[in-house]
């Protein structure tokens, strides 16, 4: 029989699990399915975790709207889910006259939006809020409203709140078509077999634009991989910059920052260039030295001794430049997020929101009377007091055991990740939801212990542990097969 | 939190600096010492090299590495030094307080007389390179293979290209090849290889890798696990030359890039770090920059023979128990003769000496690059205290210079003795 949900929901980045959680609260059955091996495999888990003020968006289109109210949502959300998240305020700096009527309509974009608190400076006041800025910066504009986040942590928690309430997820699951039903419903057709749906719900990122089409066929959209690469420095003793810093915008999109991440590191990205392949999240010399020539123009002094990593993620550009949010034109029971670029990480919260109430009208869904409450992560190690981690050592002594070294990370957190509402089951689901391997020696020392942590507390057998799902196998064979292939050679 | 313990030296590491320098501590005389381990076995790192060449200078022997830890556990046994194992230290402060944590201990905090700082090295890992290509499966530091096969009795993959040719990854190529895979190169960026020769010749020459000097990694390929590298020839600026790449289809790429001492520990305590060599700045005691607190082995230089760990170690013990036991007699020495890195020289240990040292300093130091029939000199200013000739310096083999007492006699603490190689 086929697999059946009432809501089928394609794509479980921060928009999906946002939705599913917001949808979790109503008497049907949800479910998730998203061809990454976790949640938050797409753009969501690779981005600059900015949720920004909202100066930037056109007043008037949907990016400007949801970026607002989604911005406003972040503290409590982030609080209550025990999500890392810090308004650190933001400058977008300038270097000409050109830039400064740049940053002068920004302003007025902002207070349009209704961005508060927003402030014109000279170079010499961005210089005496920032030292490591520019010399050559000449305008800067203040805004502190915006914030920073740790994207995928919250689209785990998301995830994590909606499964607890019901929401299953279906990872390493593939949809490549979706149809109507003659009768009602819908039918996606998967790698892992058919699924049946009263609703379908498209969050799909890059690939949204393909189900919208299925479903759609009158008005296409079309949307454009727009890569951004990125490099991670290693937390600096003294933070270069406490606020994020922009340059000036462009048509391809917020420019290069310069930014303080949540747990202390440096983030400096992305690049912009479109592409033909939605899957391509490699990095390339010409992109990342694109990243340098810009990062160099905000903060001359940038050393890349500490570098960590480099990572890419692809936006998903509609060719309208805006969001395309809501019901499937011509297509009852369907609904969409397409072309959820920046800020489409500030406005997850509130595009989830406001569909979710516009679809439980619509499909007159009853709300649920219980909700279970939510569970928050462990509290981590490297964070409790003293006397916290003795009375956590003494709970639970796997606390006492720290895995990974360069960040501080214990048997008993790890422990925690394999058995979320979401469990961790790769080495770099550990990683994201643990920040073991994250460190400076990015997972040399703690690899093989996080495997064979998770293969004890999963079943899977340590041959069987990947990186990040499918053929990213870790391991190859035994010594003891090796020497058998051989002899039988 | 528990009461405060006292113990006169505190180890932290048990490898082979920690095992050497406490094992002299205790010849010395002091009663009260600890060492810490975060491993579940005293041995660090030796523990996976289970190939031979150790020893060949301090037991005239070729020994296994776990065969050279044992060596020292046993007389570390002899000697009732206390070794206590799965404890990881995560502060020192100025003051030489530890505090550490254990599943069975939990946390705990110990105030030590001196620190002696033993943790060793890590690999460098591959975004220290900021080489493109994709994060798929596949791409391992050498010790981590090394790990997985000799201490796990896993395969970490079949058809291999080897990043960097320092010692660990001539060791792996070897390694995964007798075990079955097929090492296609070993790549390296610089034209000449930071591993012992010794290495070169046994590990990849006597199993036909070609060692591609002038070489590096240009791209990674491979959504899931790894599937190819590109490989290109670097310019005399070690950019790569456009229209040289091969293709290498393979399944794993092994990094052996470079070692780097582990000091976020010493960082925290206040240890002043030489950038020449990412280790602490130390006198010809071994002591840091923060009084008590001495360091050794990898975490303070990287070396290339364990032998010249243990010895430098041996040196660092007996340091901290003359200044447990000397410490109310005794003036600290406020100024120092220093040493600096002339042409050719990177990263000289010790930084800085004592005025009328009364026994022998031994300065050592990495040729910063390979020259033959040459000669490293120590002097201070017109005058050369030291010349020692050497057929070749290459940077994968330290150079040691012994100074004795007499030579250094008289030096002030203004006096700089500069190290080079003409």
């Amino acid at each position: 029989m086929d697999n059946y949900a009432d809501i089928l929901i394609v794509g479980a980045g921060v928009v999906g699990c946002a939705l599913a959680r917001e949808l979790s609260r109503f008497q049907v059955s949800v479910a998730v399915v998203d061809r990454g091996w976790d949640v938050a495999e797409g753009a969501s888990k690779a981005n600059s975790g900015i949720v920004h003020a909202g100066y930037d968006a056109v007043p008037g289109s949907l990016k400007a709207k949801y970026n607002v109210e989604g911005a406003n949502m972040f503290a409590s959300l982030c609080d209550s889910l025990g999500v890392p998240y810090s308004r650190c305020g933001a400058l977008v700096v300038g270097f000409s006259d050109e830039d400064r009527k740049t940053l002068e309509l920004l302003l007025d974009r902002g207070l349009r939006n209704g961005v508060p608190d927003m402030k014109l400076l000279s170079g010499e006041e961005a210089r005496a809020l920032e030292p490591n800025l520019n010399p050559a910066v000449t305008c800067a504009l203040l805004v502190p409203t915006s914030g920073i986040v740790s994207p995928y942590e919250l689209t785990f928690a998301l995830a994590d709140d909606a499964a607890l309430n019901g929401v299953s997820f279906h990872l390493g699951t593939a949809v490549s078509a979706v149809k109507p039903l003659p009768d009602g419903g819908f039918l996606a057709e998967t790698d892992r077999g058919p699924w049946r749906c009263r609703i379908f719900l498209n969050c799909a990122g890059t690939s949204s634009a393909v189900f919208h089409n299925q479903l759609c066929k009158e008005s296409p959209l079309k949307i454009t991989y727009r890569r951004g690469q990125y490099y991670l420095l290693d937390r600096p003793k003294a933070p270069p910059f406490a606020r994020t810093i922009f340059q000036c915008p462009s048509a391809m999109g917020k420019g290069v920052l310069v930014s303080p991440t949540v747990h202390g590191n440096v983030l400096l990205g992305p690049s912009a260039e479109d592409i033909d392949d939605p899957t391509d999240t490699a990095v390339t010399q010409s992109g990342l030295d694109s990243v340098m020539e810009r990062v160099r123009m905000t903060w001359p002094a940038v050393s890349l001794r500490t570098n960590i990593t480099n990572f890419s993620g692809i936006r998903a550009h509609e060719e309208s430049g805006d969001f395309v949010i809501g019901p499937v034109p011509g297509c009852p029971g369907a609904y969409e997020t397409v072309g959820i670029e920046s800020p489409g990480l500030s406005s997850a919260p509130a595009i989830a929101r406001d569909l979710a109430a516009r679809i439980a009208e619509a499909e007159h869904l009853a709300p649920r009377a219980e909700r279970v409450p939510y569970r928050k992560p462990l509290r981590p190690f490297r964070e409790m007091t003293p006397e916290e981690q003795q009375e956590a050592i003494r709970k639970d002594p796997r606390y006492g055991t720290i895995v990974c070294r360069c960040e501080v990370i214990t048997e008993a957190e790890i422990v925690a990740a394999a058995h979320r509402p979401v469990p961790a089951q790769t080495i770099d689901a550990v990683k994201r939801r643990t920040r073991a391997g994250m460190g400076r020696c990015q997972g040399g020392f703690c690899s093989p212990r996080v495997a064979a942590i998770l293969s004890r507390e999963t079943g899977i057998p340590l041959i069987d542990i990947t990186k990040n799902g499918g053929e990213s196998y870790l391991l190859t064979g035994t010594l003891t097969e090796e020497a058998e292939r051989r002899n039988q050679a | 939190m528990t009461d405060l313990q006292h113990v006169d030296i505190l180890i932290i590491g048990a490898g082979p600096a920690g095992l050497a320098a406490a094992i002299s501590a205790r010849e010395d005389g002091i009663e009260s010492l600890l060492v810490l381990e975060r491993e579940s076995q005293p041995g660090g790192i030796l523990r996976q090299c289970i190939h031979n060449g150790f020893g060949l200078h301090r037991f005239k022997e070729e020994l296994t590495g776990p065969e050279y830890a044992q060596r020292d556990i046993d007389r570390a046994r002899e000697l009732n030094i206390p070794i206590e194992c799965g404890v990881t230290v995560l502060s020192v402060s100025p003051d030489r307080i530890v505090t550490c944590v254990s599943p069975t201990f939990g946390l705990r905090r110990i105030e030590a007389g001196a620190v002696i700082l033993a943790m060793g090295c890590r690999e460098r890992p591959r975004g220290a390179l900021c080489t493109p290509g994709t994060r798929c499966a596949g791409i391992y530091s050498a010790g981590t293979a090394q790990r997985f096969v000799n201490l796990e009795g896993f395969m970490p993959g079949k058809r291999v290209v080897i990043l960097g040719s320092g010692d660990i990854g001539l060791i792996m190529a070897r390694r995964m090849t007798l075990q079955g895979a097929k090492v296609l190169a070993c790549v390296e960026i610089m034209p000449f290889s930071s591993g012992l020769n010794r290495n070169i010749v046994q590990c990849l020459q006597d199993y036909d890798i070609p060692l591609l000097l002038s070489h590096t990694v240009t791209d990674i390929r491979g959504k899931e696990r790894l599937e190819s590298v590109t490989v290109s020839q670097v310019d005399q600026h070690r950019r790569p030359i456009p229209g040289t790449e091969q293709v290498f289809s393979c399944d794993t790429l092994l990094l052996s890039v470079g070692l780097i001492p582990e000091n976020e520990l010493s960082e925290g305590a206040g240890v002043q770090i030489s950038p020449a060599t990412s280790g602490a700045v130390v006198s010809d005691s071994f002591e840091t920059s923060v009084p008590g607190v001495f360091a050794c082995g990898n975490v303070l230089h990287v070396h290339d023979l364990v032998d010249h760990v243990s010895n430098e170690s041996f040196r660092a013990g007996h340091a901290a128990a003359a200044f447990v036991r000397n410490r109310s007699s005794q003036p600290v020495p406020q100024a120092f003769i220093q040493v600096k890195d002339g042409a050719g020289v990177r990263g000289a240990v010790p930084q800085k000496i004592r005025p009328d040292p009364v026994s022998p300093v031994t300065i050592m130091f990495r040729p910063a690059d390979v020259y033959r029939n040459a000669t490293a000199v120590v002097a201070c200013g017109d005058k050369e205290l030291l010349r020692k000739k050497a057929m070749i310096f290459t940077p994968g083999e330290m150079v040691a210079l012994d100074l004795k007492p007499e030579l250094l006699r008289g030096m002030a603490s203004t006096d700089t003795l500069t190290v080079r190689i003409e």
